[in-house]
């Protein structure tokens, strides 16, 4: 997708820090040209299958919010988070950063970007290289952006950035193994924030971690982004976190993008029927359970995905329609963007 | 849920270490002191290596010198036979040589190019191996099936074919005098693809793993990622083969030798000192072969037992002999 680029409907641009349009990613399951001849028929046939991990996602990141992106296993968030960083290429669509085109940029052109936009990672058992102390690990990204910057900056840097995650500068010698879950997150958010970057992806940092350690860092987060005026991609699962968390919410569902809203508003009225299932899934203390909706079936498979609509085999309001044509997202007046025929249209109950 | 201090947290670590106490301290030497076998190979190994670095010092006479060697005390049995001489501990062979002196100067030829073949397979597997694993695509399918190509005629095929043709081209004189640095170069790159491989496998296993996407969200550059970041995290069974390789080498320059591709008689290595004794077997000087023929077992077999005790303790799912 090298053509030139599109232009695209400014809406609120002075705010906007990182802008998705029509985001596609495909993931080819047949391996390479030699593995996907077969005979068929007594021919010689090319035979392709992908996973549609994500098919045409928008969605506009404004400065200085969390946006979360919340769904199921295997809807395509964490695509979404890696396509964004880099560490994926699209198949299609384009990503824009402060209004420059950033995903088919080369790894040199991209350096300065990288400056500006980290990532944390879900795993902090994974995350840290073992057999890098802390202070390598910490001092490598600072050194890569500020060549010019002589050891003592360095150090001081990393010192300072250690302090402000609340892990002690005596920690550098020792390597990544040495430290609890919580601890290896804090040091992997030092990591990230040692750039001083002003956006970070977040890839369910926390969900990996004891329920008691979740709250330290989401707070650790929080914390970062009032000093710091962040903004956060933050991606998850858990919808405790995303109400405590969230400025705004995307719902995904199968690799595209049910509903966007702010956090207050998709919590209180939830207009997609996915949201609705989602959040009335969500368990309470005084539950007994009537109120929750049952979906029926499965998540179809991204290999072959439905016609018209990605929830339809599983919606209760589905139609004719539904199954033929593809909602896009449509803002209500309240600002909610919606993507489904039956709220568009004013079917659904209630 | 509080938020603990950094005071409280940090006591939950115990106190830093050092290297030499971690290494104390470590599972390797645990499992060493543990195991008679890895402390038995090892002694004879490290015994063998002095030897053969301080032959020059240790050995009675030096072979290579015409001068000292004389061929009226040629076949010469060792010192336990009758008929002994008690200036040849163990023997002499056809041309009169102290075989204790030929014995400790082979070993110290058989062990530089055992070393020295493996360090150029190291260098060439590892290199192809990262490349392959972490560059994926095009990059990877072209050096493994390179690799498959090697892998398909064997080590001792290539060693004769480059032997013969650099015999036949620049003569066997200018064989011998190069020997070592032509054996070196055939044996590491018959060999290479088993470095490439384990390492590919284990480059595989790392890639997939978070600090190297969050090396590359960094920003670092892939030769800079591949080195700095996933190289360190493959070492452990680049060591375990290593050992393997380096019996292997070695057990291949004496072949090589013992068909007469190898080492000249002038300059022997273990290889061709068994070679240069086993026309004499049938004539009743069996030590001219015998003796050379147990210390190469002895090598051999030391590095072996040392590489299994090393598999076991280092990483028994990541290396796939």
């Amino acid at each position: 997708m090298n053509a030139p680029a599109q232009k695209i409907p400014a809406t609120d641009t002075t705010d906007t820090l990182l802008e998705i349009r029509d985001l596609e990613k495909r993931f080819s399951l047949t391996g390479d040209f030699l593995e996907q001849l077969k005979f068929k028929g007594g021919k010689l046939v090319r035979h392709q299958e992908h996973v549609h991990a994500i098919n045409g996602v928008s969605l506009d990141i404004r400065r200085g919010e969390a946006l979360c992106v919340v769904g199921e296993s295997g809807c395509g968030k964490s695509t979404v988070a890696r396509t964004v960083m880099g560490l994926l290429s699209p198949s299609a669509g384009e990503i824009r950063y402060d209004g420059t085109r950033i995903d088919n940029m080369s790894t040199r052109q991209l350096l300065s970007y990288r400056r500006r936009m980290q990532m944390i990672f879900q795993n902090p058992y994974a995350s840290l290289n073992p057999r890098m102390t802390i202070q390598q690990t910490l001092e490598e990204p600072v050194r890569l952006h500020h060549p010019d910057w002589n050891r003592q900056q360095v150090v001081d840097q990393v010192e300072r950035v250690m302090a402000s995650v609340g892990i002690d500068p005596d920690w550098g010698k020792r390597f990544g193994h040495e430290f609890s879950g919580g601890q290896r997150q804090r040091i992997a958010i030092a990591r990230a924030l040692a750039v001083d970057p002003e956006f970070i992806v977040a890839d369910e940092p926390i969900s990996a971690l004891d329920v008691s350690i979740q709250a330290q860092v989401l707070n650790l987060l929080t914390d970062a982004q009032q000093e710091r005026g962040l903004t956060y991609l933050f991606i998850t699962h858990d919808l405790a976190v995303v109400e405590h968390f969230g400025t705004r919410v995307a719902v995904m569902y199968l690799g595209t993008v049910c509903e966007v809203a702010e956090t207050a508003t998709l919590f209180a009225n939830p207009r997609h029927p996915y949201t609705q299932a989602l959040l009335s899934a969500i368990p309470r203390l005084d539950d007994d359970g009537p109120d929750h909706i049952r979906l029926d079936g499965e998540v179809p498979t991204p290999v072959n995905l439905p016609t018209g609509c990605v929830f339809h085999g599983r919606c209760p309001y589905a139609n004719q329609r539904c199954r033929e044509e593809v909602p896009t997202l449509q803002t209500l007046n309240d600002g909610v963007r919606v993507a489904c025929h039956a709220v568009e249209e004013g079917r659904l109950p209630g | 849920m509080s938020q603990p201090t950094p005071e409280t947290q940090e006591s939950a670590v115990p106190a830093l270490p050092g290297r030499w106490e971690r290494f104390l301290d470590s599972y390797l030497l645990y499992s060493f002191k543990r195991d008679v076998i890895a402390q038995l190979s090892l002694l004879v190994f490290i015994a063998l290596v002095a030897i053969a670095v301080f032959a020059p010092w240790l050995a009675p006479m030096n072979p290579y010198d015409l001068a000292q060697i004389d061929i009226l005390a040629s076949e010469l049995p060792p010192f336990w036979i009758d008929g002994s001489d008690p200036a040849y501990w163990l023997g002499t062979d056809a041309q009169g040589r102290d075989m204790l002196s030929t014995i400790l100067y082979g070993a110290r030829v058989s062990l530089v190019i055992g070393f020295g073949a493996v360090a150029l397979q190291a260098i060439l597997g590892v290199s192809f191996g990262l490349m392959a694993g972490y560059l994926g695509g095009r990059v990877d399918a072209f050096l493994m099936r390179l690799a498959d190509i090697q892998l398909s005629f064997s080590t001792l095929m290539v060693a004769i074919i480059v032997g013969a043709l650099v015999k036949a081209v620049f003569g066997g004189a200018a064989f011998s005098t190069y020997a070592v640095p032509l054996l070196v170069i055939i044996i590491g790159l018959a060999e290479w693809p088993q470095y490439a491989r384990t390492v590919r496998a284990s480059v595989l296993a790392e890639k997939s793993k978070e600090y190297v996407d969050a090396a590359r969200v960094m920003g670092l550059r892939s030769r800079r990622i591949m080195f700095r970041h996933v190289l360190p995290n493959t070492l452990s069974p680049i060591f375990v083969i290593s050992t393997v390789q380096i019996a292997n080498a070695i057990i291949s320059e004496a072949a090589l030798s013992f068909l007469g591709l190898g080492m000249p008689e002038t300059h022997p290595s273990l290889g061709s000192l068994i070679k240069a004794g086993f026309d004499y077997i049938q004539s009743g000087s069996w030590w001219i072969t015998l003796i050379p023929g147990a210390v190469l077992v002895v090598l051999v077999l030391s590095i072996n037992l040392l590489g299994d005790w090393l598999r076991d303790v280092m990483n028994p799912r990541l290396y796939k002999g």
